[in-house]
């Protein structure tokens, strides 16, 4: 063990963990803005229209994400039309393709996720909002989307994972993200286990803070299932009550 | 009898050990060469190794009167795979650098060229710390041409690092490089001279700084094994003398590329 070669790179290791940071942070929030109009028409009852955001999400779902992000980094650099237009800026960085790659992959995933947890929703919900005479788009934006995205959010802990894990094949295209810095380190110092268990550790704390965010939204957005006080259960004791509101955990 | 019986037993068991942990007799050689790096090592289109190394490695076992296999391997796990007994020696343009030398021996060299930079025909970028600013330049990560680049001119250029040089060429003809740094031979060879490169020339000087590129390209073997290196540097000798070398030198170059 070589501990010297991983302390004298912390610094690296610390920029490469920042540039994973940015990659999933973006990637998420484009992802979730894409995923939300992607399941409201994956949910339409007709049928032509629910094809083609099903259709979105098969494909995503169903090729590995690093054949997507060679396509798109690969696969853009053989055209000359697009080589020669605007877009290129875009295309010509390593670090967009990846982005662009990871947010329409999340995208897919966080969009069925959605889709599933909408078509869920008990219907009483949807029921009472009718009977308060609630528009279509109301009744989705104050009643529907909220309900199913609470329905939605421990899954959706799972997906923020895969993506933070997801996005060490940033390193594959150049991008010296936490792994394509344990890549560096490695091939520097020729200490494969060191430096790819370091890059580990430094994935193991971003987990664990994804954890801990996500309970705290947990705690805070499933507060109604918690059973009350006055009932004289105990807390955070398993609410039975709630049964339904967990059967989205098996999307 | 029995008592006897067992004394020889013992004999040849001990035997076999001391034989086992003596030095290896170097009849079979397993060396690792990396294959994506023309023309000093590349692939076929029918998946067979050719190229300057494989033919000097070729060569030095000849001499040797030793029956060597090829192992292909990527170049960032090259020592690593040496160290971990995947193969006895490495033939694969490794430069002779003190870093590396913390890990295994080399021989001599057995050949040195500069490094040069190449840019995009008319792009009029010129190899100073100006003009190099945020500039986006290709290296094959972990060779003296990134250490090189890091340590000059490292917070001043936007480096990409590959994990062969043939992926730097890829980036390179399809614009997403401004400038390639690398071994000026294999560079004309493996790129400026084929389609890809057509598009692309030399620009600045050559470079040896002995500080990052060392002492030329060497052959790296495991520490505990200082008869091979040995063996190889004796090989090495004898085919410079008897025009072997040479004989491979011009089937790939017009000049000498020993001297460098």
């Amino acid at each position: 063990m070589d501990v010297n070669v991983i302390l004298e790179n912390i610094p690296l290791y610390i920029e490469g963990m920042w540039v994973t940071v940015q990659l999933v942070v973006l990637s998420l929030i484009l992802g979730l803005a894409l995923a939300v109009p992607l399941a409201l028409v994956a949910t339409s009852r007709r049928r032509f229209i629910a094809f083609w955001p099903r259709a979105y999400i098969y494909f995503f779902r169903g090729t590995p994400l690093l054949v997507q992000m060679f396509m798109i980094y690969h696969g853009t650099a053989q055209f000359d039309w697009l080589k020669d237009s605007a877009l290129w800026v875009v295309f010509k960085e390593a670090y967009w393709c990846a982005l662009i790659a990871f947010a329409l992959n999340t995208a897919a995933y966080t969009g069925e996720m959605l889709r599933g947890a909408i078509a869920q929703t008990p219907f009483g919900e949807v029921e009472a909002a009718r009977a308060y005479g609630m528009s279509r788009w109301t009744r989705f934006r104050r009643i529907i989307l909220p309900s199913a995205c609470r329905r939605a959010l421990p899954s959706y802990g799972n997906e923020v994972i895969f993506m933070l894990h997801g996005s060490a094949l940033a390193g594959v295209i150049t991008i010296v993200d936490l792994f394509g810095a344990a890549k560096i380190v490695n091939a520097r110092h020729f200490v494969p286990f060191e430096s790819f268990m370091a890059a580990g550790f430094f994935y193991l704390c971003l987990t664990l803070l994804i954890v801990w965010i996500f309970r705290i939204a947990e705690t805070h957005w499933h507060a109604y299932m918690r059973p009350r006080e006055e009932e004289g259960e105990e807390k955070g004791s398993f609410p039975a009550r709630s049964a339904p509101a967990y059967a989205a955990k098996g999307l | 009898m029995t008592r006897l019986i067992a004394l020889t037993l013992t004999l040849v068991v001990l035997g076999l050990g001391s034989s086992v942990a003596s030095a290896r007799d170097w009849q079979v050689i397993r060396i690792g060469v990396e294959g994506a790096y023309p023309p000093f090592s590349a692939l076929t289109a029918d998946g067979k190794l050719v190229g300057f190394d494989i033919d000097i490695a070729h060569a030095l076992c000849a001499e040797m009167g030793a029956e060597c296999t090829m192992v292909q391997q990527d170049w960032d796990g090259m020592i690593p795979a040496l160290l971990a007994r995947k193969y006895d020696a490495i033939i694969a343009s490794m430069a002779i650098t003190a870093e590396r030398k913390k890990k295994v021996a080399f021989t001599g060299k057995y050949y040195q060229v500069p490094a040069r930079f190449a840019r995009r025909k008319g792009s009029g970028i010129e190899i100073s710390e100006a003009g190099l600013q945020g500039k986006a330049v290709g290296v094959q990560r972990a060779t003296t041409h990134d250490n090189f680049i890091s340590g000059e001119f490292g917070s001043d250029v936007d480096i990409k690092r590959y994990a062969s040089q043939d992926e730097a060429y890829l980036d390179a003809a399809v614009g997403r490089l401004d400038l390639l740094l690398a071994d000026s031979v294999a560079m004309q060879e493996g790129f400026l001279d084929t389609d890809n490169g057509k598009d692309w020339e030399f620009v600045g000087p050559g470079y040896t700084d002995v500080k990052y590129y060392g002492d030329g390209a060497g052959i790296a073997v495991s520490k505990s094994n200082q008869d091979l290196v040995d063996r190889f540097n004796k090989a090495i000798e004898a085919i410079r003398a008897n025009g072997t070398y040479q004989k491979i030198n011009a089937k790939y170059f017009d000049f000498d590329v020993f001297a460098g």
